[in-house]
């Protein structure tokens, strides 16, 4: 730690909070506050995914929710099948991720720009579509996960707490792993495909290459946090890969800081909890929530840390 | 025989409908570098104010003429309030704040034409089937709906390719910077092309209106698919927009019409019925992934700058 900055405070802050949040929660008695983290920490694991390739790679992936999708299909899928080990489920959640994301990732890869937006948008619509014609799996309706993944005994996802710190630690993980990433000569080559590809790929770094290898660990990392919400909400519908669902893992991003570590947290957090409290004010919460992104959008550039750091500074 | 013919006039309808709301797109992201996910929206409110304005007026044409309006005006008023602070900015601060208005869009129609949907009722003489050849009858208005969207194209093109104030917007989608030095009011020129485009999807939106019900949410899917035509088209390109709609709007139709009898074929009756739904749906992405894949830029790119 150099110095001590505004942005560096907040972030411990959120942090402690989120750790010290059970015990809040079983003091107060307020369980409804447990099961509202939980789903936060959860989005927060897909937004710092996201952020992964969107703000370090400079990938602007619209598609994200379809992992959300394919992570909890994976895990719904097994425990309708009578496959409820955990050990099972979630590697194979990840792999089946990763393996999404290979394909897509290798054929977006070739567009860029907008393009790029529009066609892993159209990937997860398609990823939408197929989970809608799974008849066997629910269909539109979507699948009940009558059992949560079973971990033989070493964690049980049925406790709220416990499953609330295994969340935790999952995200705790995936920001760390981010962080070694970033910060490793892999992670420096892609953010410097970000700034200027033809100049990396002048120097003799196969851009391509690197950029999918990132693309597969995002989505990877958000079919982690896809198994994780299928738990949470012992349902997994199609509606979990709609393209707004991507929408609302972007402005999480951006809200938080695109490019920073804790971003992603900072944007789920106050993303979530803000529609939380608006949706309680009043039914048509979107009514403020919608302009408020566009304000967002013209004034706060940098997002939140951006605006910790403008105030640490000022 | 009949079956084949209607399905093509309905996959041409559709199309068309596309063409619209895809021309609309494709010309504020070839001018102003604007991706609008806005744009269904807009298709949205043409369709809410048509069936207000018919049931005000008791007209349908009179309440498609005044929806044609008030989509012009709130294109306009949405481009200087908002949307003109946009220009030049990063493409995904655009996807983030048309993603705002969305939303907005959503819930205002809720709060005001609250939530359950709306119908827009023909007028008699637009519910009679026509005879096209011989033995084979369409209705009316959806054969109304091929004859005005072929009409709007051919102007569109007209307007485009021979007025001066095409030629300003042509000149405005290859260099900026050059015709604003000419001299050219390019604030207002942005204005009325986004305006132009809010009516064209208004259009759409209102066309659709009796065929579907009117409701929250129609925008959304009709914009991906929007959206996947002009990046099949070639992103700016009208004439790209054109022709990817009408691919895109048969693939669509005769894929949902004809797909579960061709795989019942291959698969048993239960499987294909269960995967003809979703694999129809996935074909117009499947196609954009093919054509991305071979032309990263589309097939009919626009004048690069």
């Amino acid at each position: 730690m150099k110095s001590f900055t505004v942005s560096k405070a907040v972030t411990a802050l959120m942090l402690a909070g989120l750790v010290l949040l059970p015990l809040y929660s079983q003091v107060s008695g307020n369980i409804f506050i447990l099961t509202l983290f939980t789903r936060i920490v959860i989005l927060a694991l897909a937004a710092a995914s996201l952020n992964l390739i969107m703000g370090f790679g400079g990938m602007m992936s619209f598609g994200h929710a379809a992992y959300l999708g394919i992570g909890g299909y994976a895990v719904g899928m097994l425990a309708q099948e009578g496959v409820g080990s955990g050990w099972i489920q979630f590697p194979v959640a990840l792999a089946a991720s990763a393996t999404y994301a290979l394909v897509i990732g290798a054929l977006s890869l070739r567009t860029r720009g907008v393009y790029f937006i529009m066609i892993t948008l159209a990937f997860a619509q398609m990823a939408y579509y197929v989970a809608s014609g799974l008849a066997r799996y629910g269909g539109d309706d979507g699948l009940t996960v009558y059992k949560r993944s079973d971990f033989s005994g070493l964690i049980n996802l049925g406790n709220r707490t416990q499953f609330y710190y295994l969340c935790l630690a999952c995200l705790l993980g995936v920001i760390f792993l981010i962080w070694r990433i970033v910060n490793s000569r892999f992670g420096l080559v892609v953010q410097g495909l970000r700034s200027n590809e033809q100049r990396m790929q002048a120097i003799g770094f196969p851009a391509k290459r690197y950029q999918l290898v990132c693309f597969v660990i995002s989505g990877t990392m958000c079919g982690l946090a896809g198994a994780l919400l299928a738990n949470n909400t012992d349902f997994v519908s199609p509606a979990v890969m709609y393209w707004t669902r991507s929408g609302d893992l972007m402005v999480m991003v951006i809200l938080g800081g695109m490019g920073t570590l804790f971003g992603p947290i900072m944007g789920a957090v106050v993303f979530l909890l803000l529609e939380e409290f608006l949706s309680q004010i009043t039914e048509y919460w979107a009514l403020i929530m919608g302009p408020l992104l566009l304000l967002i959008v013209l004034f706060g550039r940098g997002g939140i840390m951006g605006m910790l750091g403008r105030a640490g500074r000022g | 025989m009949l079956l084949v013919v209607e399905q093509f006039l309905n996959g041409l309808q559709f199309g068309l409908l596309l063409f619209l709301l895809a021309a609309g797109l494709t010309l504020v992201f070839g001018i102003m570098d604007l991706v609008n996910l806005a744009h269904g929206s807009l298709y949205m409110m043409g369709a809410y104010f048509a069936a207000t304005f018919a049931a005000w007026t008791g007209s349908f044409l009179l309440g498609a003429l005044m929806a044609l309006g008030a989509t012009l005006v709130l294109g306009i008023v949405l481009e200087m309030s908002a949307l003109r602070h946009l220009y030049g900015r990063d493409h995904l601060d655009h996807v983030l704040a048309t993603f705002g208005l969305i939303l907005f869009f959503n819930e205002a129609v809720r709060l005001i034409w609250g939530p359950a949907g709306l119908a827009l009722p023909l007028p008699a003489w637009l519910t009679v089937p026509v005879p096209i050849l011989p033995g084979i009858h369409y209705p009316a208005y959806r054969l109304a709906i091929i004859v005005v969207a072929l009409l709007v194209a051919l102007l569109l093109y007209l307007g485009v390719m021979r007025t001066r104030i095409g030629m300003l917007i042509r000149a405005g989608a290859s260099n900026r910077e050059m015709i604003g030095a000419l001299g050219i009011n390019i604030k207002l020129l942005y204005t009325l092309v986004f305006g132009l485009g809010a009516a064209l999807a208004g259009l759409a939106g209102l066309m659709q209106a009796p065929i579907l019900t009117v409701q929250i949410g129609m925008g959304e899917n009709i914009l991906i698919l929007a959206f996947v035509i002009i990046v099949i088209g070639g992103i700016g390109s009208i004439r790209g927009a054109f022709l990817a709609a009408i691919f895109v709007g048969m693939i669509d139709t005769l894929g949902r019409a004809f797909l579960p009898n061709l795989l019942r074929q291959v698969l048993s009756g239960a499987a294909a019925s269960t995967a003809a739904p979703a694999l129809s749906s996935m074909l117009i992405y499947l196609l954009m992934a093919i054509v991305l894949v071979v032309r990263p830029e589309g097939l009919f790119p626009a004048n690069r700058r």
